[in-house]
């Protein structure tokens, strides 16, 4: 699956999972900051985690097991520092669709929001079960819902949660903004009409 | 009712609330760079879509560019493409470049023609211009935008979906964030900086504390900073995972930015200061949470590990590992014994730059330790200005002969290497000692490189010494 380009509702993400065990992942070891070094998103799917890769053979995204998945599931702070989309990007790009993990960086989980990838969040024991299950059966099929945040796996049923505005982006296919906010511009040009700054602080009274 | 700066700027730039229950909020200033614009603008062109309010944009480059040559085309070839790409995408859509020109010759810092004088790290020359003012809403594709709240701002990290958006509307869709208030009250000993209490502010609240919060900073010891320091502190609010950090303005504030060029004049500037003073937070709000650090208790401080939070007093002993996973994950990769100390840790390189620490009051602290004296050897040691005119400045006053004399390279502006994207990184397991903000594993350009994060003073010391050294101990036979 590559990016999304165009809007339209995410109602549920369905594929097998990959388990990514380990708190406060950043962005530089999703996405190291050389393969920045390009004017397009394009390929970025293969750097994905280069660096960890390479230092370990037994890294997920090795394991031939997990090829195909399409829910990633992590734990604590995931996708934290740096603000590069290309993280998000290069997941989308490798075909990850959802994301479940015990919390993330708000703009992490902003910026995958914005390429239609739903990161959900549930508990640390919840994360847990849901990862060992994934690594002892890496062909078991998961089905993650966005409205009800009800994610099950064989018989594991487990409940998620999205932030509210993210979830119902999602579920009314608004999750790419620009259109809605080209919708009403007469309204962004009265705000830019009465900030002060914009308009010399003329209307300031002591 | 009393509210926070970040209710009354939230509320003066809603647009309206939108069907999913975010917030749609005008962006007073939007600032780009080479490395995070150049698919924002390609999906503006794949719609057809213009640039809303190209006066409200401002572009400069800093991530990837060369910082030992100004020539162009750079040898790096990439680097030269990037830059090309913003060159042409703000021609096309009118947006003001402060570039590097064309110049074919010159020396790193000032003398290269062509180039703007204006050209350096987006975060020190928003405010450097008076781009940046209180009660503004900035965004910019660069997580440490946050550094903007210095001066009052709300500072914003985006994507670069999120840079699309502002171009092609001046909005983003938000959703607003709880305000974590955080007194430093007290003095900060001699040899205690910003970066000390930062460091200092994160290893207790730890990496993903911030998480849904801005940090409205204050109390005595904040009240006392400069707007240098108190960029340093809201700089690297988002280590600590707060997306925004701010300073209320103050006549501090203020005085810093009279006479810069896109400050108001005159009478505008009067009323400006009548407003500015007016989206401080009241007396009385309500904040969602509170914490107090008492500045007298803080050390100066040296990260360990491999995120930012993972930092000691240069007097205290390492963790011992005690079966903490990441601990050890973090213990094993920079190569330190549980329970051994970070002072005497020999480094490789040093670095003194970025947008946490490359202004002008850096330098010069900097300096002050290192004038008359040198580098250890076998240490690479570079200073990079975190803008040109922070090198003019610094050039003005003598700093880049006290640099190089004492053996550090003297570079142009730009990120450099804090995240290695430009040909300065970090080889093998090098350990640096670096001003910078971030430590995580392969930060500096070498997937095995190790940074040990401080001030700009402690990394002075670290350079002359070889090692890492209290700076205290330097600061004792340096002239104030």
């Amino acid at each position: 699956m590559t990016a999304k380009s165009a809007a339209g509702p995410v109602l549920r993400v369905t594929g097998r999972g990959i388990p990514l065990r380990g708190d406060d992942i950043d962005t530089d070891r999703i996405m190291p900051a050389r393969f920045l070094r390009a004017t397009s998103f394009e390929g970025l799917e293969r750097h994905l985690f280069e660096d960890d890769r390479a230092t370990r053979p037994d890294h997920p995204f090795n394991d031939a097991r997990f090829a195909g998945a399409a829910i990633l599931v992590v734990n604590s702070n995931f996708g934290c520092g740096s603000s590069r989309e290309h993280a998000p990007q290069g997941l989308a790009r490798a075909g990850i669709a959802a994301i479940v993990g015990e919390s993330f960086s708000e703009i992490f989980q902003g910026n995958a929001a914005m390429l239609g990838m739903p990161c959900f969040v549930a508990d640390h024991a919840t994360i847990e079960r849901l990862q060992t299950l994934i690594e002892q059966t890496p062909a078991i099929g998961i089905d993650a819902r966005v409205d009800s945040g009800a994610i099950t796996a064989g018989a594991l049923h487990l409940t998620a949660t999205l932030p509210g505005p993210q979830r119902d982006a999602f579920l009314s296919g608004q999750w790419n903004p620009t259109a809605m906010l080209l919708d009403r511009f007469e309204d962004v040009r009265a705000v830019a009409a009465r900030l002060p700054y914009l308009n010399r602080f003329e209307d300031v009274r002591k | 009712m009393a509210e926070t700066l970040f209710q009354k700027v939230w509320n003066a730039h809603a647009v309206r609330a939108l069907p999913s229950g975010q917030t749609q909020l005008f962006i007073g200033l939007h600032l780009i760079h080479e490395v995070t614009s150049p698919q924002a603008f390609d999906m503006l062109r794949q719609h057809g879509w213009r640039v809303a309010f190209p006066d409200r944009t401002f572009a400069t480059v800093d991530h990837i560019v060369p910082t030992d040559s100004p020539r162009r085309p750079f040898l790096d070839l990439m680097a030269e493409e990037m830059t090309t790409a913003l060159e042409r995408n703000c021609r096309e859509y009118g947006i003001h470049l402060a570039g590097p020109g064309s110049a074919t010759s010159g020396s790193p810092a000032t003398e290269a023609s062509g180039w703007s004088d204006d050209q350096g790290i987006v975060h020190v020359i928003g405010p450097e211009l008076g781009l940046t003012q209180p009660g503004m809403t900035i965004a910019c594709g660069d997580s440490h935008t946050s550094t903007h709240g210095a001066l009052g701002a709300l500072a914003f990290g985006i994507g670069t979906s999120q840079v699309r958006d502002v171009l092609a509307s001046q909005c983003l869709s938000l959703e607003p964030l709880k305000v974590r208030r955080i007194d430093v009250d007290g003095r900060l000993a001699p040899g205690v900086y910003a970066k000390d209490v930062i460091l200092t502010i994160i290893r207790r609240l730890g990496v993903q504390g911030g998480v849904g919060f801005a940090y409205e900073y204050g109390g005595t010891s904040v009240d006392r900073m400069t707007i240098d320091e108190r960029m340093t502190l809201c700089n690297m609010s988002i280590e600590g995972g707060a997306r925004a950090g701010y300073v209320n303005p103050d006549e501090t504030t203020f005085a810093f930015l009279r006479g810069r060029r896109f400050a108001p004049e005159g009478a505008a500037f009067d009323r400006a200061v009548t407003w500015w003073r007016s989206i401080a937070s009241d007396t009385g709000a309500l904040y969602d949470d509170r914490v107090t650090i008492d500045a007298a208790s803080i050390e100066p401080t040296v990260t360990w590990g491999i995120n930012p939070g993972q930092s000691v007093g240069i007097c205290e002993a390492l963790p011992s590992a005690a079966g903490d996973p990441a601990v050890d994950e973090a213990l094993a990769f920079m190569g330190f014994a549980a329970g051994s100390r970070v002072e005497g840790t020999p480094i490789d390189v040093a670095f003194i730059g970025s947008c946490t620490n490359g202004r002008l009051s850096d330098l010069e602290e900097a300096a002050r330790i290192v004038r008359g004296r040198h580098v250890a050897t076998g240490v690479k040691a570079l200073v990079v200005p975190g803008s040109r005119r922070v090198g003019r400045e610094a050039e003005a006053r003598g700093l880049d002969e006290v640099f190089r004399r004492a053996g550090f390279e003297w570079r142009g502006a730009g990120c450099s290497m804090c995240l290695g994207m430009n040909t300065d990184r970090l080889e093998g397991r090098q350990v640096c000692a670096s001003s910078s903000n971030r430590n995580f594993k392969g930060r500096q350009g070498s997937p095995t490189g190790r940074t040990l994060l401080m001030s700009p003073a402690m990394v002075a010391a670290a350079a002359l010494a070889g090692k890492v050294v209290d700076v205290r101990s330097v600061l004792d036979e340096v002239p104030a």
